[in-house]
């Protein structure tokens, strides 16, 4: 049989899924433990033990300095200012999408700005941010708005304009008004896609997030790595990397479970990713 | 055809142009209320256009089309009804949602969706309907679970929501199995003759335009270049009475067809009926 048409069954599947992650691991500990036969203190690739001491330390045992659980700290705050900026640029993406893609008017009115403010790299804004909103939440979250809602704007307006035309001529002759057009056609068939948008935009909202805290901020998961670089401490570093990618792994699969919960319609005709 | 009282729609001198190439010319017609209008011709003749401007979606470059004598509204109305070939029902409502939806937008302007008790009553109103085109046992059902036919009785029953004066219907069964479009000729002619309205249908079977229609209308471009093919739009070629009896067929569906150069055969077999519109 060609390889093609050979497929793993359930168990092989989760095998194969779960062997790079597996090797992973291994590789690291065999590189960790040669790197510290030569020296005991090396600070480069710490132990498996003493990251998950360093991740306890961050996890359960209070501050000296503040009193707070360091971890849970940095997370709340990142996940605030994460959900925070997300919410904006969704609402933003809601708003400006449908009316860029349902109104023609709108459309040529704002489509080629938009175009063109997104082409701007969103870090070379940030500077100006701090400058006008000063070093506090506003300017980290306007960074995360600013860094996604045009294209979460733009693909909004793209799944609008991608409803079939019979749909919307169909709604007319059935005697609908734009506005009921707009909350019965336009928002159902969008929604989805817009939750679609929504994880494509998480991925660059984190990148904006850690950036903004490593520079002006005193909480957050991204203030905390770029502190303790300073020591070298790669036992903190590298877990809260991980724990990072796992949140991040987590709202993306929340997100994907609420899509396919709320919109079973949309995800009838088989699914991707 | 003219002289008769009861015109429903008419045609004056139509013409559309994409880009400066004619697509249609010269189009005149009159059409009695209560016709069955099957719209046959080759592909490209600008058939379906025909029938988008009687639903205004699109206008025409010149001329003019006239409803109970008043020139159509510039945008897709109520009293016009339209079943497409596909994407006709809301892919993100069940069956009994799409079917209610006509009235939610009538009864609730702002919200577009009726709850609770009126909801309710909404719903009961359409279960004579939803049986009608067999789809009770699917009520709940979303139209990415209905076969190919189911989707088009829904799509059927759903532009009649509205009771329009005129029903479109662009290749409606273009897509069926032929056993199927056999159920869907009984569905649609039986509405037909239980609501009066009138009928548009373009449709590529030539046996189908003549199984169904009260009037067979056939495009084709009359005068050619053949140093410029585009120079020249589509006209009505034909227009043959189909329902009296009276009427002598000169031309069966074969002549039709080899006439506009159609394929003249069909999986469906000939059946010529007469019909009281």
């Amino acid at each position: 049989m060609r390889i093609i048409n050979r497929k793993p069954s359930r168990l092989t599947a989760l095998a194969l899924g779960l062997l790079p992650f597996v090797a992973t691991i291994v590789g690291y500990a065999i590189a960790s433990h040669y790197r510290r036969l030569d020296n005991p203190a090396d600070k480069l690739l710490p132990s498996l033990e003493s990251m998950g001491q360093a991740f306890w330390r961050m996890a359960a045992i209070p501050d000296r300095r503040s009193g707070d659980l360091l971890l849970w700290v940095d997370t709340f705050d990142s996940l605030w200012r994460l959900g925070t900026g997300m919410a904006v640029s969704t609402l933003l993406a809601l708003t400006f999408g449908i009316a860029i893609g349902f109104i023609p008017h709108v459309r040529s009115a704002l489509a080629p700005y938009l175009a063109t403010f997104s082409l701007i790299p969103p870090i070379t804004i940030l500077p100006i941010l701090f400058i006008t909103f000063g070093l506090g939440e506003l300017a980290k979250i306007a960074l995360i708005v600013i860094g996604t809602a045009p294209v979460m704007i733009r693909s909004t307006a793209q799944a609008v304009l991608d409803i079939p035309r019979e749909m919307i001529i169909k709604a007319e002759t059935l005697g609908a008004s734009v506005w009921q057009m707009t909350v019965r056609l336009v928002i159902p068939q969008v929604l989805p896609k817009l939750i679609t948008a929504l994880r494509m935009g998480l991925v660059p909202a984190w990148i904006f997030l850690i950036s903004a805290e490593a520079i002006a901020s005193t909480t957050g998961l991204g203030y905390r790595i770029f502190l303790v670089r300073r020591y070298l401490a790669m036992d903190v570093i590298l877990p809260y990397v991980v724990w990072i990618t796992l949140l991040a792994f987590l709202l993306d699969r929340a997100l994907l479970l609420i899509s396919r919960r709320s919109f079973r319609w949309h995800h009838l005709g088989g699914d991707a990713l | 055809m003219t002289g008769s009282t009861d015109i429903k729609l008419s045609v004056r001198g139509l013409e559309k142009s994409y880009d400066r190439t004619p697509i249609l010319e010269r189009v005149e017609l009159d059409v009695e209320s209560g016709s069955f209008c099957t719209i046959v011709g080759a592909s490209g003749c600008g058939k379906s256009t025909f029938l988008r401007m009687l639903l205004s979606q699109e206008l025409p470059t010149r001329g003019e089309i006239l409803l109970d004598g008043h020139a159509l509204p510039d945008e897709p109305t109520p009293d016009r009804g339209i079943v497409f070939q596909k994407y006709s029902v809301f892919s993100h409502l069940t069956v009994a949602e799409n079917l209610i939806l006509a009235s939610e937008f009538e009864r609730a302007p702002l919200a577009g969706r009726l709850f609770g008790m009126k909801r309710r009553q909404a719903r009961e109103e359409i279960d004579d309907l939803l049986e009608r085109i067999g789809l009770s046992a699917a009520a709940d059902r979303y139209p990415a679970q209905l076969s190919g036919g189911m989707q088009q009785r829904l799509a059927i029953a759903q532009a009649l929501a509205k009771k329009p004066s005129i029903l479109l219907l662009d290749e409606p069964f273009g897509a069926l199995d032929p056993g199927i479009r056999v159920d869907m000729h009984e569905l649609l002619l039986g509405l037909w003759n239980e609501l009066g309205m009138t009928i548009f249908m373009v449709t590529h079977d030539i046996h189908e335009a003549f199984k169904l229609g009260t009037r067979l209308l056939v495009f084709d471009k009359i005068r050619h270049d053949p140093q410029a093919p585009e120079a020249y739009g589509a006209t009505i070629t034909y227009d043959l009475p189909l329902s009296s009896p009276s009427t002598e067929l000169q031309q069966g569906p074969e002549q039709i067809a080899e006439a506009i150069g159609l394929p003249g055969q069909s999986d469906t077999p000939i059946q010529i009926e007469t019909k009281t519109p």
